[in-house]
This record gives C-alpha cells, structure tokens and sequence, in this order.
C-alpha cells in the first residue's frame, strides 16, 4: 500500500468517524421532545399561559451576542460541567416545570450540546421539556426572522 | 327575472367580457405579485445582517495562541480568509483539514488564513491546534469581535477577504471545499 493510499484511507476513516459522532448529535431527539421556533414564540408573546424556564445549553460567545430574552445561560452540555450547572439548576423544580433548552451553535444535525441536555432533563424525570429545534444555527433561524433577542451576560 | 336583470346592466355579453378582462386582469397582478416574492426569496442570501460584502473587514487586535496579538490589518496585501470556528464545533473539525491544505497550496501566492476560535475559553484550543497540525495563526475571538462582523451565531463563518482587506464573500456553515478553493483562485488573481 503506497503512501498516498494510506493518506487516504486515513482521511476517509476520519470523515466516517465524524459522521458516526453526528449521527449522535441532536438529531436523535425524539421528534415529541421538539418545538419550532415559530410554537416557542407564540408562548412567549401569549398574553396568558405558563411561560417556559428558557435555558441556553451553547456557548456563551454567541449568548453573550444574542439570545432569547429572558433566557439563561448554562453552558455546552457536551461538557460534563455544563451538564452538572444544567443539573443543579434545576434539581429543584417541580418535574412537571415547563423547560424549553435551546443552542442554536450550529446545524441541528452536528448540535453537540441539544442530545445530551434533553437526556439529562428526561432523566432526572422531566415531564415537560422541550428541545427548540434550529436548523442551521442561532443568527439565521431566530435573530434574521425577527423574533426578540436581547444581548450581553 | 333574466330580462329585468339583463336590461339593469346592459348587453351581458360585453358585460360578461369586460369582467372576464377584469379578473383576468387580477389574477395576472396576482401572479406578479407572488412571482417577484418568490423570486425576491428564492434570492435573499441564509445570512445574518451586518458586515456587508464589500465593506472594508472590521480591524482588530486580539491574542494569538501564542506570540504576540495579532493585528487584522497588518495583513494587506494578502488574500486573507477569516475563519470563526471553536474546538467544539463539528463542520469545523471537517473543514479544519481542508484549510491546512489550502493554506499550504496558496501560502507563496498571498494567501493568509487566520483562524478566531469562538471557544469560551482557550483551553481546549492548544490540544485542537496540534491534533489538526494547524499551519496558520489563531486568535482567541469574543462577543464584541462576532458582534462587528455583524453577528457570530452559529459555526463555522468565514469570511474572504481581498487584498486591500474588503469582505468578498461571507460563509455560514460548512463550504463545500471547493467553493473555497476557487474563490480564493480568483481573488489571488485580482479578478
């Protein structure tokens, strides 16, 4: 096998185990786990209703530039400390708490934060959470469209 | 009762004509109006406003990993390709290859990548710069450099700028490695 073959291989083995670990990714939230961007801002602008604890589970790079108002950031839950604040924040609400978890850092089949925040919600016995689906990211599907946005810390 | 009504509005054939013409008509405007939307959509780029095409590139400071801050401007005269990424961010980890390779190809025609990791901290950074043999200078970006480029919500963005530092194209997510390579021919070209 020339040098060239082995290169190749190598790269095609990476591309493989890269699209193994996406697969993993958010697109594997079960399809009643999920609500679209357009559902999440009826609630939020109903005047009447129980509004959701809205919890930014992404990077604070781009919660620091835009995000839904009134939400809280926690941190990538790809990061075993940003599931253990996601876990301590709300370890003492009720499990039937209207939660809506959110990151919007990159195309929902590559999110590496959505799968394992909506599994340790679930996990934990939470009734009523809700993954916001964002097709390709943040800017493009939330703040491009219109909807509320607010900035900083 | 047709009579009555017949004589109520005159000749119903040239009557009947004039409002055929008329929904006609209606429906043609009708047709404009959703083709032009339409079309107007079909054209509005999947980008977030701010940082126009064209604009000169907003000049920055910031840390490199290691090394002293690097300074955007200093780097007129170059193709330059600004490319926010973050450790964590799976089409970066695609692309990253791809980028190592392109600098290589294009260093000695005037082509300059600089990465901004968008990471929260630098921690993570050294590790990832090392396992992807990164060929070309990072910096350690923030909220207010993603807010000047009009808003970094979402990985990778890249931006390719000319020679006298004025935004060419923008990229949201994943570029096909070809699109990269040509434009970055034609900018090197001075076309």
């Amino acid at each position: 096998m020339t040098h060239h073959n082995r290169a190749l291989i190598a790269i095609a083995a990476s591309i493989l185990l890269i699209s193994i670990a996406s697969a993993r990714q958010a697109s594997l939230i079960q399809t009643s786990h999920l609500i679209n961007t357009d559902e999440l801002v009826k609630i939020l602008q109903a005047p009447k209703g129980e509004k959701p604890l809205l919890i930014q589970v992404g990077s604070h790079v781009l919660y620091a530039q835009a995000h839904i108002p009134g939400s809280e950031y926690i941190g990538p839950a790809s990061d075993p400390n940003g599931l253990q604040r996601l876990r301590a924040r709300v370890e003492s609400l009720p499990r039937n708490k209207f939660i809506v978890i959110y990151c919007g850092c990159c195309p929902w089949t590559h999110c590496p934060n959505m799968k394992p925040a909506d599994d340790a919600l679930h996990v934990m016995g939470f009734t009523n959470v809700k993954s916001l689906y964002i097709a390709n990211n943040f800017g493009t599907d939330w703040v491009d469209k219109g909807y509320p946005v607010a900035k900083g810390e | 009762m047709a009579y009555v009504g017949t004589a109520a509005f005159g000749c119903p054939r040239a009557s009947e004509r004039h409002m055929r013409r008329k929904l006609a008509a209606r429906i043609l405007i009708l047709i404009a109006i959703v083709g032009a939307y339409a079309i107007y959509r079909h054209r509005e780029p999947a980008t977030h406003s701010g940082a126009p095409q064209h604009a000169f590139a907003p000049d920055f400071t910031l840390p490199q990993l290691s090394g002293p801050p690097l300074k955007l401007s200093d780097y007129r005269g170059k193709v330059v390709l600004l490319d926010f990424w973050a450790t964590w961010c799976e089409p970066c980890r695609v692309e990253t290859p791809f980028l190592v390779g392109l600098q290589n190809k294009y260093r000695d025609q005037g082509l300059q990548i600089i990465g901004v990791s968008m990471d929260d901290t630098p921690d993570p950074v050294p590790g990832f710069y090392q396992q992807f043999k990164m060929n070309y200078p990072v910096v350690m970006g923030n909220a207010k450099i993603g807010e000047e480029y009009g808003g970094v919500l979402g990985l990778p963005i890249a931006f390719l700028l000319d020679r006298e530092g004025r935004i060419q194209k923008k990229h949201i997510g994943a570029t096909d490695a070809s699109t990269f390579e040509r434009e970055v021919q034609t900018l090197l070209q001075g076309r």
